[in-house]
């Protein structure tokens, strides 16, 4: 046993030819909030504390889909949303729709412990954002203009994308399309940790700008408890991909039900679940109570981190890890 | 075996001091709207259109706690959200903060049917509606003189009302049983009651299972406020297997992710209908207080409730009719 984390950056059509100025700053990104997920953890900070300071630097991260770095609607506007859950007490909380919040992940975290709610969305949301003193910032500060054009491309294509410029699933991968962007770039996604604790405590953070060119006022699954969040005494889930498939296949809720009802194993409950969403679709990462980690997806890539208490530790994004240690 | 199935719903939580004529009416509305959904199962109409058709009903009815007749938000406005769910696919739609559409269960509809997208809220799903050309109307054609006095009452006792229709706080069954062990939100000093959300569950001929589920949220509750109505998983649910549709506590039936729990026994254990729904209402809503109708791919329905009392109605093609309070 012992503590064990896991984060995501996003799960996608990761090209294995991604250029190495956006994947150096990718994985730099991860290195950096495992390591501070995994200092929080030896510090003995609870799981709930560790998973909302990991996403908080994965939304401040740029090269993510989630606070600063978020992709942008179909009207070229920021709205953000996220979720939070503790294992032990199942208490959650939500947010979404935001503009100027700087992290959402800490909106939801208040909503759980500050109001008689557990979720909060749009203008309703903002307002306890300013009640609660937290941190805005100007619409502006979100948008980076890789975004600006991966927007730009969505349009042209007249397609909603899960952050990749892609196609997707069931289209060719194009590779003349890649090329049109400008950089090459177009891999980020939704964001998210799962953490527990020596004595079983888990925790689990999901947060996001959504889809690129999503329509306003859409919600996908980052926000939705069972959908992209989902923690209780057996596991805790954060889950990526495309939010409508989420939402169908409750995907996080079902690693637990699967391990709690069918007896597998983590890792058996997290590929069993991400069979069962179309190709293309889905990834999560997820802890167990009794400290094992699994990170599954179906599609292309994953950014993932994860680390235990034994002395392992993983950076990666495809199948092979980039760095590995144990 | 077989053969088709409704039930519907309005609302988990009923005080036992209840006058009779208020009793009398929430049945004959419940008994007019099993009787709609029967004729459309007899023309041979899909579960899915059932459903939509027979919360229209209830969303119109000024009785029940949707569409007209919807609890107030702190500000004396209504602010509606509805989920839809067809099982053999899991397709769904869902919308959130609706202000002018005078049927939001038909909104979902739209959003499962004609938008990328799974879940909408506030302006942009109201922009939405403005597209689809569905019905809208003043936001005052929703708000009942009942309400209107049941949120100052709420206001003065500042807490968030159970059974809104209860003219003196604390008399009420469910504000007995908070009073013996005083409930607690997000660990948070205030009582915890839900008014009364609708539902309907059909299982047609074909065994095709539907669900849908529409609210006005908590009387008083803070603008932005979404609870568990509109969340796949946790106020609505269909698959394959079956339809649920839940009522009661919002943040419980979140954290039980309820609707979901009960296709996940029945999925991953083996139970049938009324075991899942007796095991679940059992065992996973802890202190929590909440209902639900169940429908199942074989024709068979179910409801349970750990509350006093609920109102619900349903019939089987057999000739089984029920329509009950407590």
């Amino acid at each position: 046993m012992g503590w064990a984390i896991a984060l995501h950056g996003g799960a996608g059509d990761i090209p294995r030819s991604l250029p190495p100025e956006l994947r150096l700053p990718r994985e730099a990104g991860l290195r950096h909030c495992l390591d501070v997920g995994i200092a929080a953890l030896k510090a003995h900070k609870h799981p709930l504390d560790v998973v909302e300071l990991v996403v908080r630097e994965l939304e401040n991260h740029p090269h993510f889909n989630a606070g600063k770095g978020s992709v942008l609607t179909s009207s070229g506007t920021i709205e953000m949303e996220a979720s939070i859950m503790d294992g032990k007490s199942k208490r959650c909380g939500a947010v979404s729709g935001l503009s100027t919040v700087v992290n959402a992940v800490s909106l939801a975290r208040l909503v759980m412990e500050k109001t008689p709610h557990i979720y909060l969305g749009f203008h309703g949301a903002e307002a306890f954002a300013r009640e609660q003193g937290v941190e805005t910032a100007d619409p502006s500060y979100f948008i980076t203009p890789e975004n600006i054009e991966r927007l730009k491309q969505a349009q042209e294509a007249n397609r909603v994308q899960i952050d990749y410029t892609q196609p997707i699933q069931k289209e060719p991968n194009d590779a003349a399309a890649a090329a049109r962007i400008p950089n090459g770039d177009s891999q980020i996604g939704t964001v998210g940790c799962v953490a527990v604790d020596g004595e079983g405590n888990l925790a689990s953070a999901t947060s996001t700008g959504g889809l690129v060119n999503k329509m306003a006022g859409r919600i996908g699954d980052s926000p939705i408890i069972g959908a992209g969040t989902y923690a209780n005494h057996i596991c805790a889930v954060s889950a990526t991909g495309k939010g409508e498939a989420m939402i169908r296949g409750t995907v996080a809720r079902d690693v637990a039900a699967v391990m709690e009802f069918k007896g597998l194993s983590l890792k058996e409950a997290a590929a069993y679940v991400i069979d069962q969403v179309p190709p293309g679709n889905a990834g999560l990462v997820a802890v167990s109570s009794t400290g094992e980690i699994a990170t599954v997806y179906n599609t292309a890539g994953m950014f993932r981190a994860s680390a235990s208490e034994d002395g392992y530790s993983e950076i990666s994004i495809w199948d092979s890890p980039i760095k590995v240690s144990n | 075996m077989g053969g088709w199935a409704i039930a519907v719903h309005g609302g988990a939580g009923v005080d036992p001091n209840l006058p009779k004529e208020r009793q009398e009416e929430a049945k004959r509305l419940l008994t007019r709207c099993l009787d709609i959904g029967i004729s459309a199962l007899r023309s041979n109409l899909s579960a899915i259109d059932v459903v939509e058709l027979v919360v229209r009903q209830l969303e119109t009815d000024p009785l029940f706690n949707s569409g007209r007749g919807s609890a107030l938000t702190e500000n004396g406005t209504v602010e509606m959200e509805a989920s839809i769910m067809d099982g053999p696919k899991r397709r769904c739609g869902a919308v959130s903060g609706l202000s002018t559409v005078k049927n939001p269960v038909s909104l979902a509809r739209l959003v499962m049917d004609k938008s990328p997208h799974s879940y909408l809220a506030f302006s942009g799903a109201e922009e939405f509606a403005k597209k689809q050309g569905v019905e809208l109307v003043d936001n005052e054609y929703f708000i009942t003189e009942d309400n209107v006095g049941m949120l100052k009452l709420a206001k003065e006792a500042n807490s968030i009302l159970f059974d809104y229709r209860i003219p003196t706080i604390g008399t009420c069954g469910a504000g007995a049983a908070a009073m013996d062990s005083p409930l607690q939100m997000n660990g948070l000093p205030i009582s915890v009651y839900a008014p009364e959300t609708v539902g309907c569950v059909v299982v047609d001929k074909e065994g095709r299972c539907a669900a849908a589920t529409s609210t006005g949220g908590l009387m008083n509750k803070m603008t932005g406020r979404i609870g568990d109505s509109p969340l796949i998983g946790s106020g609505t649910y269909a698959c394959e297997l079956c339809g649920v549709s839940c009522t009661g506590e919002g943040e419980a039936i979140i954290r039980s992710t309820l609707a979901r729990e009960v296709a996940a026994v029945m999925e991953y254990k083996g139970l049938r209908l009324h075991e899942a729904v007796d095991f679940v209402i059992k065992n996973r809503l802890d202190e929590g207080k909440a209902g639900l109708i169940a429908v199942s791919k074989n024709g068979e329905v179910a409801c349970g409730f750990n509350t006093t009392g609920m109102f619900r109605g349903c019939a089987t093609e057999d000739g089984f009719m029920e329509v009950g309070v407590w």
